[in-house]
């Protein structure tokens, strides 16, 4: 057990409190770190309009995408859990299997799909339902919709496992009782799952708004997330203090998702999924 | 099941589906442009295989999946059985979760400060040791999962009559938990190969130590090309065959969960 704690304190932990110490620091004259002088000069920095925006965009990119996988996610999984029991989990491989393989290509992928001389505008311009290709590709419309795709699979997944941990006898009471079928779903079937749900949105919020790859790849450099921002610090500006501490910011709000994860967790009674 | 619902699964099986099985068939179009079906074709396959940049990248990835991979399923197979065997701890579960809930950027440039400070020189050896970071959290979670079911009273069995608890490892526990070990090995492979943003930070400058996903993500950038089709056909066939692999092994227990 030894070696996996200490190969993982000496290059994880003691990594991310390097940051955190970085933060506090700012860059030399010659580049590198100015060891001097401790400061605050990189948060009051990160508090300017400039950064806020960014940090507020990433998540309100983040959420919105998240919203759209819970939406599709959730009566996916509830489908898959309602199917007959010896195809589940085979259902629910094929949900995942694309979550395994390569990021960059599945992004890519999406680039062939929605330029402008692309599939999806070929047949809108085929079915006659637009004359120029309509601008698909490299705005917030193709980075949510990258992240909705390479996250979903997370949702159905975490959404799964509790359905599966659902007593069906609840749900069977209910009904019996005289309550609909929609009734049923939204007073007992949805709280009783609000710990998948949680879990599912904190995956893809907590990925979607420290993403690099999508927003540069599918936003076309013109959409700056908190990702490209760290990225841009770290081998463009080699500001790294300052990358540091939009990272230890980043790292706040990712402990601020988990800790409503765990108490939405709770507050449902259930365990984790 | 409602009408409704098996269509919307269905809906959402071909949102996932769909722009992986439009890369594979383009990557066999003759023409390089991808809106017209111009024939058949394997000449992209033809152009990957000659071009020196892509078999390089491919043969570092090889080096960097194989090494971390063996590395982290020897210390993260230990690392559940050790787990599964102490006292549950809260901070020893969070320390495991927690490399696969750290953005990848974060985890790159802290990697990426540690090593410059330590002035360790960034290379194929610095991606390997970022890359058993996450690997050894994810061998270690399938491993617990199938220790759950493991009847420890085996392992008290082989102690009481004398063995090792080297030997009782090696005899007993091990064999027993192998398929599993092999799933995880094959996850972590599977990783590891394709995993970008950590070994974009930590290779360092210079052409030597491009992987794959390095290689790739240039030509992207450059733009749409049928090489890039072909190169991503093989590279998911291949993710595809290892993750099935593993699930068969797994006795069907889904990666991931």
């Amino acid at each position: 057990m030894a070696p996996g704690l200490l190969w993982l304190t000496a290059l994880m932990i003691v990594p991310c409190l390097l940051i955190f110490v970085l933060a506090f620091y700012e860059r030399g004259i010659y580049g590198g770190i100015d060891w001097n002088a401790p400061t605050l000069g990189n948060f009051r920095r990160a508090a300017d309009y400039l950064y806020v925006s960014i940090f507020l965009d990433s998540a309100r990119i983040a959420a919105i995408t998240t919203a759209i996988a819970l939406l599709i996610g959730y009566p996916a999984a509830f489908a898959i859990s309602r199917a007959p029991a010896r195809w589940q989990t085979s259902l629910l491989f094929l949900a995942i299997l694309p979550f395994w393989t390569n990021y960059l290509i599945r992004t890519y992928a999406w680039i062939v799909l929605l330029n402008p001389v692309g599939l999806i505008n070929s047949a809108l311009i085929g079915i006659g339902a637009t004359i120029a290709p309509l601008p698909l590709l490299y705005n917030e419309f193709a980075v949510i919709l990258g992240l909705v795709y390479s996250y979903t699979p997370f949702v159905v997944l975490a959404i799964y496992s509790s359905l599966q941990r659902l007593d069906p006898s609840y749900a069977e009471a209910s009904r019996d009782l005289g309550a609909s079928a929609l009734t049923t779903f939204l007073r007992i079937t949805l709280p009783l799952t609000a710990a998948g749900v949680a879990a599912g949105a904190v995956f893809v919020f907590v990925l979607s708004i420290g993403n690099f790859v999508t927003p540069d790849l599918l936003g076309g450099g013109k959409l700056q997330m908190i990702g490209n921002l760290i990225y841009d610090q770290f081998l463009t500006a080699r500001d790294w203090p300052f990358g540091a501490t939009l990272s230890g910011l980043l790292i706040a709000l990712m402990m601020l998702a988990l800790a409503f994860q765990a108490m939405a967790a709770r507050h449902a009674g259930g365990g984790h999924a | 099941m409602p009408k409704v619902l098996s269509a919307h699964l269905a809906a959402t099986y071909a949102f996932l589906y769909l722009p992986i099985a439009v890369l594979i068939a383009l990557s066999f179009n003759k023409a390089g442009l991808p809106t017209v079906w111009t024939g058949f074709s394997l000449e992209w396959y033809g152009k990957l295989a000659a071009n020196p940049k892509i078999l390089a990248s491919g043969w570092n990835s090889l080096v960097v999946a194989v090494v971390s991979t063996v590395i982290a399923t020897t210390i993260g197979t230990l690392l559940a059985v050790g787990v599964e065997r102490s006292r549950h701890s809260a901070a020893r579960d969070a320390l495991l979760f927690a490399p696969m809930i750290i953005p990848d950027i974060v985890l790159a440039i802290a990697l990426l400060s540690f090593f410059t400070l330590l002035k360790f020189s960034l290379g194929l050896s610095s991606i390997i040791l970022a890359h058993v970071v996450f690997n050894i959290a994810f061998v270690c979670a399938v491993v617990r999962a199938r220790l759950k079911s493991f009847d420890w009273s085996l392992v008290e069995a082989s102690r009481d009559l004398g063995a090792g608890a080297f030997v009782t490892f090696w005899r007993i526990t091990l064999p027993l938990i192998l398929p599993a070990v092999i799933a995880a090995a094959l996850l972590a492979f599977t990783l590891s190969i394709d995993e970008f943003i950590i070994a974009y930070f930590t290779a360092g400058a210079g052409q030597s130590s491009t992987t794959l996903p390095m290689q790739i993500y240039a030509m992207i950038r450059f733009g749409v090309t049928p090489e890039i089709n072909a190169m991503a056909t093989i590279v998911m066939l291949l993710s595809f065959v290892l993750v099935l692999s593993a699930q068969r092994l797994n006795r069907g227990r889904i990666p991931g969960s």
